[in-house]
Parts: structure tokens; C-alpha cells; sequence
């Protein structure tokens, strides 16, 4: 199959033997599970259980408030095991800002005991709407890290390739790396799922990065009798972005205003697949997803099938924790984020957990000017010009840096990791959106406010014309009788 | 426990802005070495003063600007421009026009913009540029390739302003063959006519071809440890090869050949080291290739109608102006957007 590029990109070390190795195993029950009611892209759930409620292991606690979530871009939010409510009330969740937001929490009883599943046994009895809405009750999201619901990347419209990203490309995670290995005919068959969801789609192709052979061998086999291609791409950091994806697999560039939908194209990641599958064929909805637990600061690195709501330290604790943590990342080396603290919960979107021992990542040398090198414009995956962005963000001149497409800009950190002068230019772009975003809004407030006086006014002076007009009426009244 | 939390990404690659720049330093020492051995100790305390010059006009400006010495000083971007002025004067230059040439270069061309990244000039070129045009007889003289000081001589002619052994520094000094090639086409004298002057080696002048050719090296040597790109040079010395092989063809008896263009004066040490300053220069590959093909039309320009024997100064100077809107004008497509 041809195979294309994308414009820049960066060789990476990969440090995944660390934690490819061995099998997935499972993780503990903890005693308490925590459950964020955002965990995902779109709208927040609210609560449907009560402290003091029994649940069991697959109820829902919390969905969309005052809707079906399959009709919104949303998903609901499961018990992970059985137990009792314990508190709703404000946790710190893992969040790059550090927020504390509203979370379910639950004592475990230890029995595990699941609530009466709802499995499929052949789905392609059901039209794909009902697959679709089937799924979205399954609380199912982009399990590879982005959280966007997956029910809404379903709908069927002319979608002509579904691609499932095993790409895996970001640094220390090897989740999917493993899943591939151990679960490849789930995945085929998510695969499968997923097609008829989409009403049909002609091709159907499994995306891995060359430095997977184990995964790529293993879904080639399963896939050798199906119409499912299994394809080997270069290795190359961000091959695995949805939009860098499908331009190595079709040519096709998608850009920030659209959807991969409106060129016929639909990515899913391995794990979402392999939820589909269970979720359907098991009726099993997203209770559990497969976390590398990584880094130096633990003794062994590996994958471990987690609990939702587990909170990280139990998970830290099982791989033989270090005294010598120095930070704590969720997600991958290029894009995750540092988290202050390890008593957060495992959420949906959680799909890598790096404990760095000492001196494991480099703290960046100190900052030396930028000397213009270009460096960073060389590996922009979207031929942006990373300096230009640095100078404008700098500067506070916003409306260049947006004239320089800095919404484009997809945080890969590519420019960053390569720049001599270590510049942290991803902060720069951040706090720019942030600001622009921030100062949009405000904006938008001030408009919304001079809106509500012009009608104000405009009432006011209505009522009082209205007014003199009753006088009026009535003095001639008045007159006539 | 709180951990230390810090923004992604979390990994480097092992670059370094002052890794650069020594890298730079190195792929000079070559060329220096050969320089020796044609032209003198001369370069050599050339390269000392102007050294020391750029460290202390950096330290002095720092400290003025209220700014902490040692990174700046340790980047080895003020030595750069040292070594590079440095290997671009005669070795007979007296040595406060090694220092005040150097001095100009870091503290009005460089330090009063900004510093590093923010200068608009090549610092070392701005530097020779402004010795260029206040001291023409000065900066014309060149050894005569007839015999080379020695390290007394040299050290005599930079602090004195004359030779030890030899009576007179007009004994051991001589026109450059750009200088003596343009004024003998004055004369009306044909280029085959000129070739036959005992300055002419193989392609260009004696040893100055040979001391070229190993700047050509530490050239190469930058572009394979991928210190610069291949667009500038070969844009320079592409464009400057095309336009004088064009006049050549027309007329090849006032109009020298490509190959003595590319291998007299500053051309090869211009091309691979002081137009490839990233931040005097275009950034774009597109844009570097416009920037570089200027550079080359340029130096032909001024070497062939222009007043002076060399133009490489100038026309990086007069290119480094350009760089921005070369940049603005070259900015790529971006992912998505239509083609």
C-alpha cells in the first residue's frame, strides 16, 4: 500500500521496552473509587445515585442531565465495582490546571459484582443506529488519550475508510503495543463492529508503527481471511495524531476547520475498538481500560488493566513504587502532563502513568536566546513557523500570532523538543490560546451586555410611548364622555 | 508528597545553541591552520585580540544592561564573530583596527539590538564592512605570497606597523589578485593576459585558493553535523557560479572564468559561515535559496562594476536587510489549508 508523508516529525526514543515486555495484568481493587463527572470532550454528567445508594459493578452513576447522551456529544460515566456511594463532592482530578471538580465516589464491597448486562449476540441483526446508540451507553470515549466521545465519530455518512490507529507513537506508552499482542481478534472484531456502525465501510485499515512487529504480526494473523488491511507505518512522532494518520494512510490533509468525516475518513484508536467489542459482544460498558505504568520511579514498569475511578497511588503501589519519585505524568513524554499529586483518579482518558525517578527526564538547560535557527519550523507536522508564533506570543501580539495559524498549532511539542535554546514554545502557544480564547469570551460578554442595554433602552422608551399613547386614549375618552 | 510539575514536553533532544557555536569554531580551525602556513603568525594574534575584544565589549555591554554575564558570555556566539572577522582581515592589520573592528561588531551591531537572535547584521561582517570602508589602504594590504613573516615579524607589523627582519612592511606586502585583476582590466590588459601574473595559482590566486578549499571542508563539515543547511551555500556559490559563468560565455576576455569567482577572496568562508548565521539570515528553505542566490548576484555585481575588489560584505549585508520579507514572502502552506 503507498504510504505518504507528513511535513517534518521527530525520531524519538521511544523508552517503551521499559514496560513492553510483560503481559497485562490486573490491577487491584482499590477501596475506594473516584469518579470525575467530566471525563471526556463535550458535556459534563450529572450525578443519578445518591450517597448512601448501593450500586453495582456496570451501573450507570452519572449521564447527561435531561438527555439521552447517544444524542449528544456526552457520554455516562459507570461504576467500576460494586460498593456503596460514599460522597459526591469536590476531589482533585487530573487536570493540566490542576482543578478540583465534582466526583462520585465509592466504597468497594470486594464482591465485584456486575448489574445484569445487556450483550449483543449478533449485531449485524441491528441497524447501525442502534449499534451506535448502544454503544454510546456504554459510556465509550477515544481511549487514546484525546476523550472524545466515540458514538459521535459513528454516524454514518459516506464514511468510505474506517482507520484504527495503533500508531501508538508518543513516547514510554505501550498499552496499545500489548493489546495488540494479546487481544488482536477483539480488536479485528471491534473493527468489524464499527464498520457496520458506520454503515459499511469499503476499506477498513490497522495502522502500526514499524517499531511494533510483535502487534503488527499479531493482527496480520487474524486479519489474513477478513478485508481488514493491516499496515506498517514509519516510525515517527506524531504519526499517531488522527490528522498526521490519515495523511501517511491516504495522502489526504485534513485541516482544523473540518472532520475527518467530511473526506470519508473515520479514526478510532486500538482500545476504543477493543471496548466496542466488549461492549457489544459482552455488553460490558467502559469499566476498565489497560494503563502503562512506567518510568524509573517504580520498580516494574508494565501495563495493568485498571479500574476506572482507581486512584494512582494503589496503582503505583502495585508496581513497586520508589521513594524517589521526582514527577508524575499523565500521558506520554511529548504531550502528557505533570501532576502534583498521587491521589487522583484513573479516568477514561488515562492511558499512561510515568513515574520519573531521579535525573530519568532532562530538566531543560537554562534558556538561551533564539537564534533563528529554524529548527523548529523543520519538524512542524503543521509547517507552521514555530519561531514567528515564539516572537508574537512573546510580544502579546496576538492577532500575528494568529495570522501565523496559531490555532493550527496541535501541541505536539515537536518545536520544543528540538529547539537548541530550550524555549518551552508549547507554553507560549498555550497561554497565547488561552489568552485569546479568555479575551474572546470577554468580548462576547461585553457584547452580550451592550445588547442588553440597547433593548433596555428600547423598552423603556417603547413603554413610554405606549404610555403617552394610553394617556392620550384616555384623555379623549374622557373628552368624548 | 507533591511532585514537581513542569509543562510537556518532558523530553529534549541533545541540542544546544552553544554546542553550535562551538561546533561553528571548530570547522574554522582548518582554515586558520592553513592560513598560518601561508600567510603567518599574523591570524593567529589577530584572532587573539579579537577574541578578547568580544568577550570584555560582551561582558562591558552586559554588565551596563544589568544582565548576568555567564550565560552570554559561555554561548560562544561573541567568539564566532571574533574568529570570523578575525580570519577575514589581513594579517597585517594594526591591532587596534582588530579591536576596534571587533568592538563595533558586538557592541553596536550586535549587543545594541538586543544581543543574540535579535541582532538585524551579521556582527563580524558588519564589523569587517565598517574597517573596510573608514581604512580601504590598510585593509588592502595583504602579504605577498613570496615569503611569510615570521612570529616576530608579525607580532612587530600588528603592534608596531613594521617588520623586524625586513626594512619595510611594503616589502612583504602585495595586492591581492581580485585587486590587481580588476585594476589590470582597467588597463584594458584581456583576462588571458592577466592569468599569466605569477598571483594566479590554478583556479584563483595562490594559496588563497589552497586556504579556500579548506574553509570548503569545515563547510562540509557543518553541513554533515547538520550546523547549517545545504540552501544557503549552494544557493551563494550556485548563483554567483551561473551569472559569471553567463558573463564568461559572452566575454571571456574581461569577464573571468566561474571557478576564479568561486575560489577568490571571501566567497567560500561568506557562503558556509557568515551567511548561514540563523539569525541574520532567511529561515525557510525557499526563503534561504532567495537569500543565498542574492547574496551570490551580488558579490558578482560589486566585484565586477562596484568599486571595491570583494563584495561578499556587502552583499551580506545588503541581503541580511532583506531577510524578513524574504520570510514573510516564503511562509509555507500550512497542514489543511489549500495548496
Amino acid at each position: 500500500m503507498r504510504l505518504w508523508q507528513f511535513h517534518g516529525g521527530v525520531h524519538l526514543d521511544g523508552h517503551k521496552e521499559l514496560s513492553s515486555q510483560v503481559p497485562i495484568a490486573q490491577a487491584n481493587l482499590p477501596k475506594f473509587l473516584i469518579f470525575p463527572l467530566l471525563q471526556h470532550i463535550g458535556e459534563p454528567t450529572e450525578p443519578i445515585v445518591h450517597v448512601g445508594d448501593k450500586v453495582l459493578k456496570g451501573q450507570i452513576v452519572a449521564h447527561c442531565f435531561g438527555s439521552d447522551c447517544s444524542l449528544m456529544i456526552s457520554a455516562p460515566i459507570h461504576a467500576s465495582s460494586s460498593g456503596t456511594v460514599v460522597a459526591i463532592e469536590l476531589r482533585p482530578v487530573p487536570h493540566p490546571s490542576q482543578l478540583t471538580a465534582i466526583c462520585i465516589v465509592i466504597e468497594t464491597d470486594g464482591q465485584d459484582v456486575w448489574t445484569e448486562l445487556n450483550a449483543i449476540p449478533d449485531y449485524t441483526s441491528l441497524s447501525p443506529a442502534a449499534v451506535r446508540e448502544h454503544i454510546a451507553h456504554a459510556g465509550i470515549v477515544g481511549l487514546g488519550g484525546a476523550g472524545f466521545p466515540s458514538h459521535v465519530k459513528l454516524r454514518p455518512q459516506d464514511i468510505d475508510t474506517l482507520v484504527i490507529n495503533g500508531a501508538e507513537c508518543e513516547p514510554y506508552i505501550t498499552c496499545d503495543d500489548r493489546l495488540m499482542q494479546e487481544c488482536p481478534q477483539d480488536i479485528l472484531e471491534g473493527a468489524q463492529i464499527l464498520r457496520h456502525t458506520l454503515g459499511g465501510t469499503k476499506r477498513c485499515i490497522i495502522a502500526v508503527e514499524d517499531n511494533k512487529p510483535s502487534a503488527f504480526q499479531a493482527l496480520s494473523q487474524v486479519a489474513q481471511s477478513t478485508s481488514v488491511e493491516v499496515v506498517k507505518v514509519p516510525t515517527l512522532y506524531p504519526t499517531g495524531g488522527e490528522r498526521q494518520l490519515i495523511k501517511v494512510l491516504t495522502g489526504k490533509e485534513v485541516g482544523r476547520a473540518q472532520f475527518p468525516a467530511s473526506i470519508g475518513v473515520v479514526v478510532h484508536n486500538v482500545e476504543t475498538t477493543r471496548a466496542v467489542f466488549r461492549a457489544v459482544t459482552q455488553g460490558r460498558p467502559l469499566v476498565s481500560r489497560v494503563v502503562t505504568v512506567t518510568g524509573n520511579g517504580v520498580d516494574c514498569p508494565q501495563n495493568l488493566e485498571v479500574l476506572l475511578g482507581t486512584p494512582m497511588r494503589e496503582v503505583l503501589a502495585q508496581c513497586g513504587r520508589k521513594s524517589d519519585i521526582e514527577q508524575l505524568i499523565m500521558g506520554g513524554g511529548m504531550m502528557g502532563y505533570a501532576l502534583p499529586r498521587d491521589d487522583l483518579p484513573m479516568i477514561k482518558t488515562t492511558n499512561c502513568l510515568i513515574a520519573s525517578g531521579p535525573g530519568e527526564l532532562r530538566v531543560p538547560p537554562p534558556l538561551l536566546p533564539c537564534i533563528r535557527c529554524n529548527a523548529c519550523a523543520q519538524v512542524c507536522p503543521i509547517h507552521l513557523l514555530p519561531q514567528q508564533l515564539y516572537w508574537h506570543c512573546k510580544a502579546k501580539d496576538f492577532k500575528r500570532a494568529q495570522a501565523y495559524h496559531l490555532f493550527d498549532c496541535i501541541d505536539c511539542g515537536c518545536c520544543a523538543y528540538v529547539c537548541p535554546s530550550h524555549i518551552p514554545l508549547v507554553s507560549y502557544y498555550r497561554y497565547a490560546k488561552a489568552e485569546i480564547r479568555a479575551s474572546e469570551r470577554e468580548h462576547k460578554k461585553a457584547e452580550q451586555a451592550q445588547q442588553r442595554h440597547e433593548f433596555r433602552l428600547f423598552r423603556v422608551e417603547r413603554e413610554k410611548k405606549e404610555r403617552a399613547e394610553r394617556h392620550k386614549q384616555r384623555a379623549k375618552g374622557v373628552d368624548s364622555g | 508528597m507533591p511532585f514537581k510539575t513542569s509543562p510537556s514536553p518532558f523530553l529534549y533532544a541533545p541540542t544546544d545553541t552553544s554546542a553550535i557555536m562551538r561546533q561553528v569554531l571548530y570547522a574554522l580551525v582548518p582554515g586558520l591552520v592553513i592560513y598560518v602556513y601561508f600567510f603567518g603568525w599574523g591570524v593567529v594574534i589577530n584572532v587573539l585580540i579579537a577574541s578578547l575584544t568580544a568577550l570584555s565589549s560582551e561582558a562591558l555591554v552586559l554588565w551596563l544592561r544589568n544582565r548576568p554575564l555567564r550565560p552570554s558570555l559561555s554561548d560562544g556566539s561573541a567568539l564566532v564573530t571574533a574568529w570570523l572577522l578575525a580570519a577575514a582581515l589581513s594579517p597585517f592589520v594594526p591591532w587596534w583596527m582588530t579591536m576596534l573592528g571587533t568592538a563595533f561588531a558586538i557592541i553596536v551591531v550586535k549587543q545594541l539590538y538586543g544581543g543574540l537572535g535579535y541582532n538585524p547584521f551579521n556582527p563580524a561582517i558588519a564589523g569587517y564592512a565598517m574597517l573596510l570602508i573608514s581604512f580601504p589602504a590598510d585593509m588592502g594590504k595583504w602579504p605577498a605570497l613570496t615569503s611569510q613573516p615570521g612570529m616576530l615579524d608579525s607580532l612587530s607589523i600588528i603592534f608596531n606597523g613594521h617588520p623586524l627582519t625586513v626594512p619595510t612592511l611594503d616589502a612583504l606586502s602585495g595586492a591581492t589578485l581580485l585587486d590587481t585583476v580588476k585594476n589590470s582590466l582597467k588597463q584594458s590588459y584581456t583576462i588571458q593576459e592577466i592569468q599569466q601574473h605569477p598571483l594566479f595559482g590554478y583556479m584563483g590566486a595562490k594559496s588563497v585558493e589552497v586556504i579556500n578549499g579548506v574553509f570548503l571542508l569545515g563547510g562540509l563539515w557543518l553541513l554533515y553535523k547538520r550546523v547549517i543547511s545545504w540552501h544557503i551555500p549552494v544557493a551563494v556559490m550556485g548563483s554567483l557560479f551561473l551569472i559569471s559563468t553567463f558573463f564568461f560565455v559572452w566575454d571571456s576576455g574581461i569577464y573571468p572564468s566561474p571557478l576564479y569567482h568561486l575560489v577568490s577572496g571571501g566567497v567560500i568562508l561568506g557562503a558556509f559561515f557568515i551567511a548561514t548565521d540563523p539569525v541574520t539570515a532567511a529561515t525557510s528553505n525557499q526563503g534561504r535559496l532567495i537569500y543565498g542566490a542574492g547574496i551570490g548576484i551580488l558579490v558578482y555585481i560589486i566585484r565586477t562594476w562596484g568599486g571595491y575588489p570583494d563584495g561578499i560584505a556587502f552583499a551580506v549585508l545588503l541581503m541580511n536587510i532583506t531577510a524578513p520579507m524574504i520570510d514573510y514572502y516564503t511562509q509555507p502552506r500550512v497542514f489543511g489549508y489549500p495548496k
